[in-house]
């Protein structure tokens, strides 16, 4: 379980990125986090793997209190954090195998990993994953090689084999189209079911977050808004998150079916 | 559709690009700056045309004595001196380049804690202040005449130039790569293993063989001033008269350099 006690983020510029957050993620939960550019979303969960140092409060994950640990013990405690990207963030000149191993690093040692020689097991694990995902023929090509969506699948495959508790997914739909989109949503979902992880997802799309998340939270320059299910959503909550907009076609759209979202979506 | 653009009304407004310089009496201050000076530098050039016609008929002579070149009567040294400067060439690539990797490392300010990019950027500054030939001047007077002297001077000079480069190709690479490879639990060696490496490696390469070209055609001036190699061959032909064979050295540095040049040019293809 991952928790938020009191949450703080004040940039060196002055900027205060977040205040006062508190939030508990169960195992198992997926939870998206939606709010306007600039609201802390991308903050809030580099705060988590500190990433980003933050500058109040506290973060467990169990019983683990992942603000006091020192360098070592963070990057131990790293390993249990997954993380999916917005650009999917592949080393782009490395094969698709090996970046699906790098998510291996924290637990292998410097020679081994230098040497290309994980452990059979993390070999294992890796085809197991990429058969996973469909993309177990692509194994040695280059990440830069590939398609958006396959390289967030690859993006995927790298934090699940860390073996996390959590994953944190950070707009991880924004540089795909809507039918892509929806799929590496619906993976992730479903992967977070398979090993009953909990996942923290920022994500702009609110029509995606109310499909495949049960939680949403609204954020709104740094703070808590909105906390509740999926269909809690109404034009009122979206207008105190985002602005004043005519909300109605979002709202309406999470009942009808697949292809009216899909234009809805491509049409932003 | 092109007609039914001309039909429509003008807006009656026009645009311009807006000029580089805002103020107009600044700019059209700097053309007149440059103007007089490029005159009072041109006229004040003394150029003595007597002594220019003089020397033509010499400048001829002179370069009619390197033809035809002579590869036959100091071939000998022509080999040892172009031996001495590929293995001058080689070492002190290899080792300047083995030097720089830690210094650009350090020398990266999105890498480095702040005393340790001053100190690596004071190291790299340093090693330009000096230009290859001052530095084989002080080697050579250091540890006497020989290849070594210049071996020293441009692995030196090779700090300066490969660091510096390699430390900015290290700061423009994806920060995002980056993180996410931290983000895993990544050790800082495995992180420069997995993340920095493979993004900067085709400058590490491209840098490296440019280098030897340079290293290379520099080894021939480290020579003239007592550092050994295919420079020292020069000099001595240039003070014995014996330009035809200065020639055919020369010659043989160029297609040296040409070769050198030619193969980067083809191992850079293939890396990208």
């Amino acid at each position: 379980m991952l928790r938020l006690e009191d949450l703080g983020k004040r940039y060196k510029t002055g900027d205060q990125a977040l205040t006062g957050i508190n939030l508990e993620v169960p195992k198992g939960q997926v939870m998206a986090l939606i709010g306007p550019s600039g609201a802390g979303k991308s903050t809030l969960i580099r705060c988590v793997n500190r990433l980003v140092e933050p500058t109040a409060g506290r973060a467990w994950l169990d019983d683990l209190e992942l603000t006091a640990l020192g360098s070592g013990a963070l990057r131990r405690a790293r390993r249990s954090m997954g993380m999916i990207f917005q650009e999917y963030a592949l080393v782009e000149r490395l094969s698709v195998m090996e970046n699906v191993l790098s998510g291996r690093l924290g637990y292998v040692g410097f020679w081994r990993s230098f040497a290309r020689k994980f452990p059979q097991s993390d070999i294992d694990q890796a085809f197991r994953l990429l058969e996973r995902v469909g993309l177990d023929h692509m194994v040695d090509k280059r990440a830069d090689e590939l398609s958006g969506g396959q390289r967030q699948r690859v993006g995927i495959a790298r934090a699940l084999i860390q073996n996390p508790e959590v994953l944190l997914v950070d707009e991880p739909t924004a540089s795909l189209d809507p039918k892509t989109s929806r799929q590496i949503m619906r993976l992730i979902c479903e992967l977070c079911k398979e090993s009953n992880l909990a996942a923290v997802i920022n994500i702009h799309d609110v029509l995606l977050a109310q499909m495949f998340a049960e939680r949403i939270v609204g954020l709104q320059l740094g703070e808590i808004v909105y906390d509740g299910p999926p269909n809690g959503l109404t034009p009122e909550v979206l207008t105190q998150i985002y602005g004043e907009e005519d909300w109605a076609a979002t709202i309406e759209a999470v009942d009808d079916d697949d292809n009216n979202v899909e234009e809805s979506a491509s049409g932003r | 559709m092109v007609d039914s653009v001309t039909t429509l009304p003008g807006t009656g407004r026009t645009w311009s690009r807006p000029p580089f310089i805002k103020k107009p009496w600044v700019r059209w201050g700097v053309w007149l700056a440059v103007a007089i000076y490029l005159f009072v530098a041109i006229t004040s050039m003394e150029v003595d045309w007597s002594r220019v016609i003089e020397g033509l008929p010499r400048g001829k002579k002179f370069l009619l004595a390197f033809l035809p070149p002579n590869f036959a009567s100091r071939w000998d040294s022509i080999v040892d001196g172009i031996y001495e400067s590929l293995w001058m060439t080689v070492t002190s690539t290899v080792v300047g380049i083995g030097l720089s990797i830690p210094i650009a490392l350090g020398a990266a300010r999105n890498l480095s804690h702040p005393i340790v990019y001053y100190s690596c950027r004071g190291i790299v500054a340093l090693s330009r202040t000096f230009p290859e030939i001052i530095l084989a001047i002080f080697f050579v007077k250091l540890f006497g005449f020989g290849p070594f002297a210049g071996f020293l001077a441009l692995s030196i000079a090779t700090i300066g130039f490969y660091a510096k480069l390699l430390a900015e190709d290290i700061e423009d690479m994806d920060a995002v790569q980056a993180e996410a490879v931290k983000a895993t639990g990544a050790g800082w060696l495995q992180w420069l293993n997995y993340a920095v490496q493979p993004q900067v490696m085709p400058r590490i390469i491209g840098l490296g063989m440019y280098r030897f070209d340079i290293n290379f055609r520099e080894s021939a001036v480290v020579g003239i001033v007592g550092g050994g190699g295919i420079g020292a061959t020069l000099l001595t032909a240039f003070d014995r008269y014996e330009f035809d064979s200065a020639a055919a050295i020369l010659l043989v540095i160029i297609g040296i350099v040409m070769a050198v040049e030619y193969s980067s040019g083809i191992i850079r293809n293939h890396i990208k």
